[in-house]
């Protein structure tokens, strides 16, 4: 068992690109649920708006890179409008079975044989990313060190001494605009849960009556909420799409969602950098699991008998499953959470 | 194999695709390339018939072609040797063995890439050597690649009936109201459940679609692992299902009532239980779609306006017996009157001497059972599989919604209109959209008549 190895991988991918994604999906998530109350199962749709926003326009109308990105923010936009005019003066299981509901839709929609020219079906579409990675600023040749943190050949390695983190060109890009994006919207996230607007949508979790009783428009707060969790949700669908240089409407699927909330409830809700923090512990915890899990079948620590290669994931998944149920149970915080403000209920 | 993709959530090209060209030549043929569309040549690749003997085994050419030309139509495995792959490609999405059907000159397409996009290798039986680091910047879940088939087997329920016709627009309707009738009260089974732990707890159970699996499940093991005949398996599973109903009352959701755990909480905890109660299932049956030993391919009753195959009568009589017994026993008995009672106003139902925790634990259990038997019947018409729970879950939901949250008779009257609807609809769309249409319906209840066909408004608030 080589537990370097294992461990490197583990923290290259707590830092890595896919954890970005699932940390900016959660910031939108910890908008909409963790300060206002609103339970979106959907949040795999607004994903799916900016993937899907992006790919067709560049793939499938043939117009320019930011057209799409500016098209999959409208689409989540829309897709937000959409959902919260119906369900934001029910209760709140309403909007959750609606949204979970609707990003099925989005989902079987996509990958309907009917208009596959358009959108490749259950294939997806791929081709839409190279003027994104043309934006990068070094080129491919690129070598230097500094300190521990080196670059070869474009590549980007960050050399421990114990554990070394290596990354592609390519994810070296993402991982740059990505933690840009981070930083950037959890700033302005900061700022906004910290102004009168953002303590209207904690009073809204707490208590919608006390809060339209003093004459706020407690629909319209809401669908800000909703809006702009929304259109971060899309953020994360384009960081998906340009991390994969593709787009799948099976990756879309409800667990999507599901793990949205295991990274937000893990990292705590209702603060800031809880997302961020849950998205790197979900990411160690599952690649060191599901990394030494096949780590030891292939050096026989366990014998085959007990577990085979193809049982690994479904296994790191059970284990994951299990962690959020006795998390919720018996630590709803999460790492940095306050658990008072976690005690809200269906209204 | 089907089981890495369940992990990795990819549909990519199955890789099948008839080739434009209508040849008379049978065979099978491709071009492998690397993500930069350069082509790949000697990698081995093996066609093997059903049986498992060895047809041919090719090396593809400098420009990335192969072909292995066939005697006769029929199935065929085409396996991607992993191994004999060039340093560092390995095939996206982690399906280097395919399942072809040939009728004529057939594409296979193996997606080349420098890493998978998701999928979990190494667990095709042939892959061997992958480089241990191509898996490690995996994507959680999502649903099975197998997808596309499965839902083509989903959907091929229904459209049976179609092939068996397909002429004759009124026939083909009859046939589809029958199966609709059918498939809502498979909803209906699990929706009461459902309904009813909504009306009482007040909890949004998204853990209710893997009861439905479970049934499944527990009848498969006592029928394919024991050799039991199906209709003992069939009981075992329903009596598991309560048990399990009631075990998962008492173990977790009980105590957390006493805790006083918010539902927001106790949903999202449901969500938890789903997600592990899925993976536990494929951990233990892996990710195909099996079926029971015993009536698989019924042969249909013809009666010219009308094919229905026996099974299905015989579920669905036994489907309508419990549900007209349930809302019998809800109208006329002690406990149901309770149930209803608790359903209404908890604390209400409380100061009146009703064990409200009994009650709650009693609709547990039998909807439990139900969401059971629910499982075992669909499993019987069409295999069990470790997601079905979940894909019926969001029809329960829209049957729900439909019929009134909290209101056992909502769910079933809900059910039959959902169902209908569902297979109704492919007279008009295409059946992979059919799904589309019940959930549109949803989302259009909730916004001119949230309180649904048999609920009151003010349970909404």
């Amino acid at each position: 068992m080589d537990w370097q190895f294992i461990f490197s991988q583990a923290l290259t991918q707590a830092i890595g690109p896919t954890m970005l994604v699932y940390a900016l999906g959660a910031i939108g998530l910890n908008l909409q649920f963790g300060y206002t109350g609103l339970l979106n199962f959907g949040q795999a749709a607004f994903a799916a708006m900016g993937a899907y926003g992006l790919a067709l326009s560049v793939v499938a109308w043939g117009l320019p890179f930011w057209w799409g990105i500016v098209i999959g923010l409208a689409a989540a936009c829309v897709m937000a409008l959409l959902l919260g005019i119906p369900t934001l003066r029910l209760r709140a299981d309403y909007l959750a079975i609606v949204t979970i509901a609707a990003a099925e839709i989005v989902r079987r929609l996509a990958r309907a044989t009917v208009w596959s020219d358009t959108t490749g079906g259950s294939d997806g579409m791929r081709g839409f990313s190279e003027p994104f990675f043309e934006l990068i600023p070094w080129d491919r040749e690129a070598t230097w060190t500094f300190l521990f943190v080196s670059m070869d050949g474009g590549r980007l390695a960050v050399d421990f001494g114990i554990f070394e983190l290596q990354y592609s060109y390519r994810d070296t890009w993402i991982m740059v605009v990505g933690w840009a994006l981070v930083l950037l919207i959890t700033g302005v996230m900061a700022l906004l849960i910290h102004s009168p607007w953002g303590r209207v949508l904690k009073g809204i979790r707490e208590d919608e009556e006390a809060v339209r009783s003093l004459g706020k428009n407690v629909f319209a707060y809401k669908m800000q909420a909703l809006v702009m969790g929304g259109i971060i949700g899309a953020v994360a669908g384009f960081l998906f799409a340009l991390s994969r240089a593709n787009v799948q409407p099976d990756t879309f699927t409800t667990d999507f969602t599901f793990y949205f909330y295991v990274v937000l409830i893990l990292g705590g809700a209702a603060r800031i950098f809880g997302p961020v923090l849950g998205a790197a512990l979900f990411w160690f915890l599952y690649n060191i699991l599901s990394q030494g899990l096949s780590q030891a079948i292939r050096a026989e620590v366990i014998p085959p008998s007990v577990l085979d290669a193809t049982q690994v994931g479904p296994l790191v998944f059970l284990l994951l499953g299990l962690g959020m149920v006795l998390l919720l149970i018996f630590r709803p915080q999460g790492l940095i959470g306050n658990r008072k403000e976690l005690m809200f209920d269906v209204r | 194999m089907l089981l890495s993709a369940a992990l990795a959530g990819l549909l990519l090209c199955l890789g099948v695709s008839s080739s434009a060209t209508a040849q008379e030549a049978l065979g099978v043929h491709g071009t492998l390339d690397d993500q930069q569309d350069q082509p790949v040549a000697g990698v081995s690749i093996t066609v093997t018939d059903a049986a498992g003997t060895e047809i041919a085994t090719v090396v593809t050419a400098e420009d990335g072609t192969w072909a292995v030309p066939l005697e006769a139509e029929g199935d065929y495995v085409v396996v991607l040797d992993e191994s004999t792959l060039p340093e560092g490609l390995v095939v996206r999405n982690c399906k280097p063995r395919l399942e072809v059907e040939i009728t004529s000159d057939r594409t296979a397409l193996f997606p080349l890439d420098a890493q998978t996009d998701g999928c979990t290798p190494g667990e095709s039986p042939t892959a061997g050597g992958e480089s241990p680091s191509s898996d490690a910047g995996e994507e959680p879940g999502g649903e099975p690649s197998s997808e596309s088939e499965d839902e083509a087997a989903e959907d091929a329920a229904a459209d049976e009936v179609s092939e068996v016709e397909g002429e004759g627009g009124a026939t083909r309707a009859i046939s589809l109201l029958v199966s609709g009738l059918h498939f809502g009260l498979m909803i209906a089974l699990a929706a009461v459940g459902l309904s009813m732990v909504f009306g009482t707890t007040g909890l949004t159970n998204f853990a209710h679609g893997d009861l439905v699996t479970f049934g499944g499940v527990m009848a498969l093991l006592f029928n394919v692992t024991l050799g039991l005949p199906v209709w003992v398996a069939a009981i075992a599973a329903v009596v598991l299902g309560a048990a399990f109903g009631w075990a998962q009352d008492w173990g977790l959701w009980s105590p957390l009532r006493r805790r006083g755990t918010g539902l927001v909480s106790m949903m999202i905890i449901s969500i938890g239980v789903a997600l592990l109660i899925r993976n536990a299932t494929l951990f233990f049956i892996g990710g195909e779609r099996l079926r029971y030993s015993d009536y698989v391919g019924q042969r249909p009753w013809d009666f010219g306006w009308l094919v229905v195959t026996p099974k299905e009568v015989v579920t669905g009589a036994i489907a309508l017996a419990v549900c007209i017994l349930v809302g019998l026993a809800l109208v006329y008995t002690r406990l149901g009157k309770a149930t209803r009672a608790v359903a209404d106003n908890p604390s209400l139902a409380a100061s009146t001497g009703i064990d409200v925790n009994k009650v709650v634990r009693l609709v547990w259990t039998i909807g439990g059972a139900l969401a059971a038997m629910s499982g075992v019947f669909l499993s019987i018409s069409d295999g069990v599989k470790f997601d079905m729970g979940q894909h019926l879950l969001l029809l329960v939901f829209a049957a729900v919604v439909l019929g009134g949250l909290g209101t056992a008779f909502g769910a079933f009257v809900g059910a039959m209109l959902i169902g209908v609807f569902v297979q109704m609809s492919t007279l008009v769309v295409a059946p992979e959209l059919k799904y589309v249409g019940a959930l549109a319906v949803l989302i259009i209840i909730m916004l001119t008549r949230p309180q649904g066909i048999l609920g009151r408004r003010e349970r909404i608030g």
